[in-house]
């Protein structure tokens, strides 16, 4: 489509929500750096970024409750400074930390929550049950939200943002601090949504959620966006296809850090593999092949106490962009 | 299509839907505060003052039991809308968060506080209805004008909860909330001329009672049961409280909208 760069309106085409050089000012503070990105209708787009890289901004901005600071965000090509509510009434909004209410049992929850949208009471009802039996919450229904684990209170916030059958859902760190088993049931729950036609807006810490649930995405740090594609293409460009993971242990320190050994093993293994990262507890080497790269250690006579060749995830694509790891 | 319930009643039915599950405890609590304070202060001091030398000319003719009673209505609204406006408003921005989650809904900031005043008003109705279903026991108070009463206590308890919900909305902790309760709520309780007139203090303190939104609730009260008020004056006092009301929502607007939109 043909917009002028700095003009957006809603033609045709399928992109829901549309950034433009978007910032987000606290005080002198400047938490989202002019980022720019697209999403467009039904599919799954993730922010992914540590602490602080300004994820939750950006969905607040997003959510039209944050006002932008500068740049231009247009979402169902509305502007969220004169149509907030029209926006708002579309979106779902699971935000990061649980807000639901104490001293409302699980259903009322959702059912006071479905009138702030005006839904008629009678409805509302059928709805709250209908999407309690959906994230299988349904005998909990009477229970107090009290009684409820974290990854069942996540359940129900999913459930609430879905009573206004919104166009977007925007997930917030959906699954941080569940089980694994949690993050599948969840997981689950947002592919049958995403099949549904429901667009999902995501942030998360971990690569496997992005690498399960996002058809694109955007690597976030420091509020800046340092890098976009699916999954498969970030790692494709960023890294290559393997990773062998050596771990050793100083025979003059066994029990202390590794920093040291770590240092002086980086040198020997110089040239093996495309590329090195030498971490504080073990020493990444990046390589077509893994295997090869493992015998050329051997043939070296080079001896890890531990080595593992897998395939290289978002995390090393993370590790290559900011030279960090994403989760301690 | 139903017909579309405006934003803040909406709201409303937020805080109403957590009152159903409360409402015995807090009716109770509204009558039976009441009938302690009409009985023990009303009767026990009564029988000391009726019939004392100035009696009948500061109690503007009524026994203390008549002048105390009503009063009743705007302090019981007041007492009950203070603490409403506290702990559970500052509660909805920093633990439960709850318009937080209002505000990622089609309801604007400046909704909220309608609906939570709407609320506050409604809050107030039951407290002071409590307090009036009292009185009407008692023949030597029982008026149509206890139904007067009970709306202007209603409009005394917002005139408290207006402001007081920007404050504890505005506070980054629970840390001041007593001391409201204590050196702010107190001496306006004390100094309200619901135990007598405000004629027995010095002027200087009686500057101060005119000041408090609660003498005037309580004058209405009293002046509704009995009709001791002029047209002129019931419109100046109803005007004051409704000045409270109002300045405490825009200035709770300001304070929702910086802590919801940033
Ligand atoms: N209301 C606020 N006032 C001041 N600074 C803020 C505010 N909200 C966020 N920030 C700052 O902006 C930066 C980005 O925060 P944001 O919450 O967007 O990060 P995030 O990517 O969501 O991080 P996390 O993974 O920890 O949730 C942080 O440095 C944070 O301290
Ligand atoms: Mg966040």
């Amino acid at each position: 489509m043909s917009s002028g760069p700095c003009h957006l309106s809603n033609t045709g085409d399928d992109t829901v929500i549309r950034a433009r050089k978007l910032t987000k000012h606290f005080g002198d503070f400047e938490a989202v750096k002019g980022i720019d990105f697209e999403v467009r209708a039904g599919e799954a787009f993730g922010f992914l970024g540590p602490n602080g890289a300004g994820k939750s901004s950006t969905m607040r901005m997003i959510g039209a409750v944050s006002p932008v600071s500068s740049g231009e965000l247009r979402i169902f090509g509305l502007d969220p400074v004169t149509d907030g509510r029209a926006i708002r009434a579309r979106l779902g909004v699971v935000p990061q930390m649980d807000e639901l209410d104490e001293l409302l049992r699980v259903k009322e929850n959702l059912v006071i929550y479905g009138r702030y949208f005006d839904i008629p009471l009678a409805q509302c009802k059928a709805k709250a049950d209908e999407l309690l039996d959906f994230v299988q919450l349904g005998d909990r229904a009477d229970g107090k939200i009290r009684e409820l684990s974290g990854g069942m209170k996540r359940r129900v916030t999913i459930a609430r943002s879905l009573m206004s059958d919104p166009d977007i859902l925007l997930l917030d760190e959906p699954t941080t601090g569940l089980d694994p088993q949690a993050r599948h049931v969840l997981w689950d729950r947002l592919y049958r949504l995403k099949s549904q036609g429901v667009t999902l807006v995501l942030t998360t810490h971990y690569m496997d959620e992005a690498e399960q649930l996002c058809d694109r995405l955007v690597v976030m740090d420091h509020g800046q966006i340092v890098a976009e594609g699916s999954p498969a293409e970030l790692i494709r460009t960023h890294s290559p296809r393997e990773v062998l993971e050596l771990r050793f242990v100083d025979p003059d320190n066994p029990g202390g850090p590794g920093a040291e050994i770590n240092k002086a093993m980086s040198e020997k293994l110089d040239g093996v593999g495309a590329r090195q990262e030498v971490l504080p507890d073990r020493i990444l080497i990046y390589a077509e092949n893994g295997e090869e790269a493992l015998s050329e250690v051997h043939r070296r006579e080079i001896e890890p106490e531990t080595a593992m060749v897998r395939r290289s995830t978002l995390e090393d694509v993370f590790l290559r962009l900011t030279g960090r790891t994403l989760v301690d | 299509m139903a017909v579309s319930t405006p934003p803040p009643v909406r709201v409303w039915e937020h805080n109403f839907a957590i009152y159903k599950q409360v409402w015995a405890s807090n009716v109770m609590a509204s009558v039976i505060r009441p009938l302690m304070y009409v009985l023990g202060m009303g009767i026990g001091v009564g029988g000391l003052v009726d019939g004392g030398p100035r009696s009948g000319e500061v109690l503007d003719g009524l026994t203390y039991f008549q002048f105390f009673g009503p009063s009743m209505i705007a302090t019981s609204a007041m007492m009950v809308l203070v603490n409403d406006a506290l702990w559970p408003i500052h509660g909805g921005f920093k633990w439960h968060r709850v318009f937080f989650s209002q505000a990622a809904t089609p309801i604007t900031p400046g909704e909220i506080v309608t609906g939570v005043a709407l609320w506050h008003f409604t809050k107030g109705l039951l407290a002071s209805a409590g307090v009036g279903l009292v009185l009407a026991l008692f023949p030597s108070i029982r008026s149509w004008g206890l139904l007067a009463a009970v709306l202007f206590g209603a409009l005394t308890g917002l005139a408290f909860a207006a402001p007081i919900t920007a404050w504890s909305a505005w506070r980054e902790d629970t840390t001041s909330f007593p001391n409201i309760n204590r050196f702010v709520i107190v001496p306006m309780f004390l100094f309200s001329g619901a135990f007598y007139p405000i004629s027995q203090l010095p002027v200087w303190l009686q500057w101060f009672s005119r000041f408090t939104p609660v003498w005037h609730g309580v004058e209405l009260g009293r002046g509704a049961v009995y009709g001791l008020l002029s047209f002129g004056q019931v419109v100046g006092h109803v005007a004051y409280l409704l000045l409270w009301c109002a300045v405490g929502m825009l200035l709770s607007r300001r304070v929702f909208a910086d802590r919801l939109g940033n």
